[in-house]
């Protein structure tokens, strides 16, 4: 420990307190050994994607590819366009269901999140824990019943049928109140006293405050509707996500080994750019932000 | 008389009382206002579903026929009759004991090591981190790794070694499925969990270690327990929270890697047995049993989880 307390007197002006270089190069060294590890699904998704249908059914299977090729992808873009209801169709139904679905999400949450963190009122706890509770419990059980409600509501065979109980998932919000529960309460006391209502302290205030968690949140909630079959609620091909044509795609069995290769690339590489937004973005707030109460 | 001055006393009192709660509920109308539209749909779509649920429990439901009362059945069957339950129940505790607090621990280090880098070093690790939660397709790469002949990657690097002389079908082997399982789901941990401290770790004031550091605090492993730690609390317990959902209700690996049923029900747990009764024999009175039970399990572990976290950093 004294060394290390040396290090720091000798070098004021290292980024960060407290640090030591044994540390770091451990933490390093670490890193790098689990990350090869982790990185495996990514770099087989990307190597199967180029690789030439002779390579796909190599046995025994390498990991890399030999003689990368673009083929799958254009088999795919074929088998795209020889679709009865047009691929650009399945990418707007997708749009509109994932993009629905997060944003409604994030909103419904983070507003509900707000006074579950923050003001006194009757029902508070009981409220909370039974959102907390809700995750626990099996949604292979709970989905029947949950068929039955849209159903009675006739919002089956709509968007509405798999975007509306996205915006109350219980994840979401008990995320959001603990990030809430964080900011000083002097924050908001300084605004209303400047006489901002509750909802402009909720929106210009609190939002911005707690933008790594949205942003988090967000994340979550793309890769769910992403992955969104919607097969269970929507009958009319015309509503149904790219999640669902891809796998038909899919589903044609050796044939179109190569064009599946190409869908797996696909549906992994779209949640991956969006993630990598949100994450780039998680950083920078904190960094420009600066200084909170 | 003194028995009506009691009772009129008595009558003063709690209209007094509901006086102030009515007060207080309309003087709380924003805050309703704002939870409305989450909670008219969360009761809808959730609530609504799981008590539901916990009614069919006590009957016989195929999907087909209307629903028929039988009381505690079901339950019965379930703890007395249903010898597969009792393995899975056994497999499932084994596996949230050890994948549960280590998955959580897991989550914790790399969160905190991907903070001490910045810039887009530190988006790109979390990236390679999150990955096998994000592609969706991470048992491909385990298939991969496990297949039983020699060709197989595990196989092949323990033949080569001279460790093992002949392939072993590790998914096919009883004595191998369940620890199997629990390195893939150790590997597949860095999940919901891992993102939230990844932003908690953003959300710690900087000026804290500053503080810390004057206050003598020495190295980074004691920052991490008297400054980091305790100022994200609320991500620690929501990341406990999301830890016990995933370990109590851990299924997928094990049909995907083992299959349902694997082999004399070496991968079975509780979530595969209730799929079993779910999804194939659409016996959903007692699938919904199954449920409950589980339910009941993860409520009393969060107890006690949510008891111990609140010490962290004294």
């Amino acid at each position: 420990m004294s060394k290390e307390k040396k290090l720091f007197h000798r070098k004021p002006k290292a980024k960060k307190l407290n640090r030591s270089v044994a540390g770091n190069g451990l933490l390093f060294g670490l890193m790098f050994i689990c990350g090869i590890f982790m990185a495996l699904p990514l770099v087989m998704i990307v190597n199967n994607a180029l690789k030439p249908l002779d390579e796909i059914f190599q046995f025994p299977p390498k990991i890399f590819v030999r003689n990368p090729t673009l083929e799958n992808f254009s088999d795919l873009f074929v088998l795209m366009n020889n679709s009865w209801v047009p691929f650009s169709r399945y990418i707007l139904n997708t749009l509109i269901i994932t993009g629905g679905g997060m944003v409604g999400h994030v909103i419904c949450a983070s507003l509900a999140a707000y006074p579950l963190a923050k003001h006194k009122f009757p029902g508070k706890n009981i409220l909370f824990s039974m959102v907390v509770l809700s995750m626990m419990f099996s949604w292979t059980v709970t989905q029947i019943p949950q068929y039955l409600i849209i159903s009675w509501l006739h919002i089956n065979n709509t968007y509405a049928a798999l975007i509306l109980p996205a915006f109350s998932f219980g994840m979401g919000l008990y995320l959001m109140k603990q990030f809430m529960e964080q900011l000083p309460d002097s924050l908001m006391e300084s605004a209303r006293l400047d006489g901002a209502s509750e909802w402009k302290i909720f929106w210009s205030i609190v939002m911005p405050n707690v933008k790594p968690a949205w942003l988090t949140l967000a994340i979550f909630q793309f890769q769910q509707m992403w992955g969104n079959t919607g097969s269970l609620f929507l009958r009319n091909e015309e509503l149904k996500p790219l999640q669902y044509a891809l796998q038909q795609i899919t589903a044609g069995g050796t044939a179109r080994a190569g064009a599946a290769a190409a869908v797996t690339f696909i549906v992994a590489a779209v949640p991956i750019a969006f993630f990598l937004i949100c994450q780039s973005n998680v950083i920078e707030t904190m960094t420009t932000s600066g200084m909170k109460d | 008389m003194a028995v009506e001055q009691q009772i009129s006393a008595e009558a003063m009192e709690i209209a007094a009382k509901q006086k102030k709660l009515g007060y207080q509920i309309k003087r709380s109308r924003v805050s309703y206002a704002m939870l409305a539209p989450y909670f008219i749909l969360f009761f809808l779509f959730t609530v609504l579903p799981v008590v539901i649920s916990i009614i069919l429990s006590f009957s016989y439901f195929n999907m087909l026929e209307m629903p028929t009362f039988v009381g505690w059945k079901n339950y019965i069957k379930l703890f007395l009759e249903d010898d597969i339950f009792r393995i899975a129940l056994k497999n499932t505790l084994l596996f949230a004991v050890i994948t549960g607090p280590l998955s959580y621990i897991l989550c914790l280090l790399f969160a905190w090591i991907i903070n001490e880098f910045s810039g887009k070093l530190r988006a790109f690790l979390t990236l390679i981190f999150y990955a096998p939660s994000i592609c969706g397709n991470a048992y491909m790469v385990w298939n991969l790794i496990l297949t039983g002949d020699r060709y197989g990657y595990l196989n092949g690097i323990l033949i080569k070694l001279g460790i093992l002389d002949e392939a072993i079908l590790w998914m096919k082997t009883e004595k191998y499925v369940l620890p199997v399982l629990i390195v893939v789901q150790l590997w597949l941990s860095l999940g919901t969990g891992f993102l939230s401290f990844i932003a908690g770790l953003q959300t710690v004031d900087k000026s804290l270690y500053e503080a810390a550091a004057l206050d003598g605090v020495k190295n980074r492993w004691q920052e991490l327990w008297y400054v980091t730690l305790p100022a994200m609390k609320p991500q620690l317990m929501f990341g406990a929270v999301m830890q016990i959902t995933q370990s109590f209700a851990v299924a997928d690996i094990s049909i995907q890697l083992a299959g349902n049923p694997s082999v004399n029900y070496a991968g079975a747990t509780v979530v595969t047995h209730l799929l079993d009764y779910g999804s194939t024999r659409f016996e959903m009175g007692y699938a919904s049993a199954i449920a409950t039970v589980l339910f009941l399990l993860m409520i009393g572990t969060n107890k006690l989880v949510q008891k111990m976290l609140r010490r962290v950093g004294e």
